[in-house]
């Protein structure tokens, strides 16, 4: 991450100590997670203790401290959608991309995570796949996701 | 936007908006809510915009993308006035054929009425469809009128009224006085009196006040405060206005998770355009009253529901709770008196004022007033946002509004309340759904989820369920929490494998009592929940689990073995080919058989396969 943009988010936030979780967000949306010098970069801008900027972003779950791969699948794994098979999507995926929830393929393409609620009860089984929702999964039609952002 | 300085203005600005519509036009609304998204309305508001513009349209037909409709099973969801006809799921492809036969001509689309499963009928009519005749659509009705975030479409629906009315001629004890009278209870999950936060926030001296709205929606299967942020988001900021009125707040945040995109720019954009109409901000309809608010966006913390730890959420800190020896509406934010509600509380308080406290309390029953969204889900056909006046029974909602089983399957259960909440077994479902009932039951209202089990759903799972989701989201600080329900999702692992004993089920009723008991706060206090009342209506599960080592659902992987029928097997490869884990063995043609070294017992090729050869044992 270039310098400037930290920078940049900070200045947006009036380097408000209240902020520091939209600090944060907007950081790890530029760079998909928050890398090392940009934490404490923030620290010292807001003058908040190095380790409380830690605590915060260890302690909220949608904050990475590792990079995550070029496309995210977020597998919901909410009551409704538990009841109506999310497991089975994770196994699919396991079985797709040997990878555990949380971990990221070799070679940078995929990061698997599983959420509780990402408030699309009705839909469910709900995947995201970089941002985009898609209800009603199944294991076959998340190989052919797959399948699809592998060939892009 | 134009400023607005008085009430009357306002009015006046509502009585011209009004004039400018014409009830005759054809209006084409799409549902915009993120359910009907994620089922492709985006590529159908597309190619409707293109289909009317080459056939020269797009001044005789209005097209309007609104917010959540509730329907979300049936989505995309199109609605044409003013014959009302609703089309369901509908799709890119089939927009060229709606103009044509129903733009142009007037005729129906049959193939994408909606058709009663129940009844098999098919239905023309929005408004004949059981599913929305059974609710009593208060709150969610306005997301289907209006564009999000646009605050003259919110004025022409008669939006901001009750707060000019509130700044016009009521004092804030009057306010008070009304919300008490409506005994409007807290919607986000306690089901506390709203009067009586306002009121102690009020009485509290402070130079610096605030109010705060819950829109965390930390619950897995809630979505309702989502939809409403979403699809009407001026409602709520007007509610918050009236609140910050009426306790002497001058500012006020909207907590919104992060992962609702949609409803923080459509909140947004409602702000932005709430300071510039002067509803928001200095000197407000010129009354000499002043509040404004700002989003502070979540970061995904159940425990950030809990009152204390947003507001030190909202401070940019760790969202711990602390000690409530002395309440947030004393000292909260920032140590100044903070009065919190959470959306669909805040919601309300535009229609109390608009049509009275006494119309409130004529909805609902003796405990519970007004109406209540439940977002209903799991096993049941129609899947999505109800709302019916308190004191519906849960047979209404899950058998009138929702059609019943998904798949035929007998329903056994519903869960309510999300992790804080509980399981009624199918003898309880003759209750009427308020506060009080729930509870007294053993579940609770909590936000409004209301997920539908049925008899391929294992009550011991679910229990472990909520269990695993608590502890992972227990922030750690006090040991009745941190360290109780992991031991109690210890002792659940146990049974699910088949190590259960017998004596387990004592511990884990003497570790529920011990953690509600002692926890710090109510996540802790309600965590038990789930275990204790699926212990108490569905006991036989576990000790079918302990005693015989057996899952009656097949959910619990370790007690099943999956097996091809060679009788039935043809040898097809549907199973192979969608085993994830290569289980599955047997050249085409020839009877397959499973590896059950190899085996992770997730069911999918149970699920493909057409010959109902494989069996869960």
């Amino acid at each position: 991450m270039c310098p400037e943009s930290v920078e940049q988010v900070l200045t947006r936030y009036n380097d408000s100590r209240r902020c520091l979780v939209e600090v944060l967000q907007d950081i790890q949306d530029r760079e998909g997670y928050l890398p090392e010098e940009a934490i404490r970069r923030v620290a010292e801008r807001l003058d908040v203790p190095l380790i409380e900027v830690y605590r915060v972003a260890n302690f909220y779950k949608s904050f990475t401290l590792r990079p995550r791969g070029k496309h995210v699948l977020t597998v919901c794994k909410g009551t409704a959608c538990h009841v109506r098979g999310a497991d089975r999507l994770l196994d699919e995926l396991r079985g797709q991309l040997q990878i555990e929830s949380g971990e990221t393929t070799e070679d940078g393409q995929f990061t698997v995570e599983a959420v509780n609620c990402v408030g699309a009860c009705a839909l469910g089984p709900v995947v995201v796949v970089d941002g985009e929702y898609h209800g009603h999964m199944t294991p076959h039609k998340l190989r052919g996701l797959v399948a699809s952002l592998q060939e892009s | 936007m134009k400023r607005i300085n008085t009430v009357e203005e306002l009015e006046s600005r509502r009585d011209t908006l009004l004039q400018e519509q014409d009830s005759d036009t054809l209006t084409v609304t799409l549902c915009g809510g993120t359910g009907c998204r994620a089922s492709g309305a985006d590529p159908v508001m597309d190619a409707l915009q293109q289909q009317l513009k080459e056939k020269g349209l797009q001044d005789r037909v209005s097209v309007q993308v609104t917010g959540c409709h509730g329907f979300c099973e049936q989505g995309p969801i199109m609605v044409i006035d003013p014959e009302n006809t609703l089309y369901c799921q509908v799709t890119e492809n089939d927009v060229p054929e709606i103009v044509e036969k129903t733009i142009e001509n007037g005729e129906k689309v049959d193939r994408l009425l909606y058709r009663d499963p129940v009844s098999d009928e098919m239905i023309e009519k929005e408004a004949d469809i059981p599913f929305y005749k059974a609710q009593d659509r208060v709150l969610l009705g306005d997301n289907r009128r209006l564009t999000p975030g646009n605050i003259d479409d919110y004025i022409a629906n008669g939006g901001y009224a009750a707060l000019g009315q509130v700044l016009n001629r009521m004092t804030p004890e009057e306010v008070i006085g009304e919300i008490k009278n409506a005994d409007l209870r807290g919607r986000g999950g306690g089901g506390f009196p709203a009067a009586r936060k306002w009121e102690t926030c009020r009485d509290t001296p402070s130079a610096h006040k605030y109010v705060i709205c819950n829109a965390d929606e930390g619950d897995p299967g809630a979505y309702m405060d989502r939809s409403i942020l979403e699809g009407n988001p001026h409602a709520v900021i007007e509610g918050m206005i009236i609140g910050a009125y009426a306790v002497g707040a001058q500012y006020g945040y909207i907590y919104v998770r992060k992962e609702y995109p949609l409803a923080v720019s459509h909140t947004e954009q409602a702000v932005k355009q709430a300071r510039e109409a002067g509803v928001l901000g200095e000197n407000i309809l010129g009354s000499g009253f002043s509040f404004d608010v700002e989003i502070a966006r979540g970061a995904g913390a159940f425990v950030c529901g809990e009152s204390t730890a947003l507001m030190a959420s909202v401070e940019g800190k760790v969202g711990e709770p602390r000690p409530k020896d002395v309440h947030t509406v004393e000292a909260g934010l920032w140590n100044c008196p903070t009065t919190l509600n959470n959306v669909e509380t805040w919601v309300n308080v535009p229609h109390i004022m608009n049509k009275g406290a006494n119309w409130f309390a004529s909805k609902g029953n003796e405990s519970s007033k007004g109406t209540k969204i439940f977002a209903l889900t799991g096993q049941v056909k129609n899947t999505g946002l109800v709302e019916v006046d308190m004191g519906t029974s849960l047979n209404d909602i899950i058998y009138k509004i929702g059609g019943g089983p998904h798949n035929g399957a007998r329903i056994k259960a519903v869960q309510t309340g999300g992790p804080s909440g509980g399981c009624l077994p199918e003898n309880k479902f003759d209750l009427p759904v308020d506060f009080d009932a729930l509870t007294e039951a053993g579940s609770m209202v909590g936000s409004g989820g209301m997920v539908v089990l049925d008899e391929n759903t294992c009550m011991v799972d679910v229990a472990k369920y909520f269990l695993n989701f608590l502890q992972e989201e227990s922030c750690g600080k006090c040991v009745p929490c941190r360290v109780g329900i992991g031991r109690m999702l210890e002792i659940l692992t146990d049974i699910t494998e088949g190590n259960g004993k017998p004596e387990d089920l004592d511990v884990l009723e003497q570790l529920a009592w011990t953690i509600s008991e002692t926890s710090l706060c109510a996540l802790g206090k309600t965590a038990p929940n789930p275990v204790v009342s699926t212990l108490m209506y569905f006991r036989e599960e576990y000790e079918k689990h302990i005693r015989d080592h057996q899952c009656s659902a097949g959910v619990c992987r370790n007690l099943v073995e999956y097996r091809i029928d060679p009788d039935r097997c043809t040898g097809c490869g549907a199973c192979l080919k969608a085993c994830p884990h290569g289980a599955v063995e047997g050249e085409k043609k020839q009877v397959h058989t499973i590896k059950q070294d190899l085996c992770e017992k997730c069911g999918i090729c149970k699920n493909v396969c057409k010959f109902d050869a494989i069996s869960v044992q």
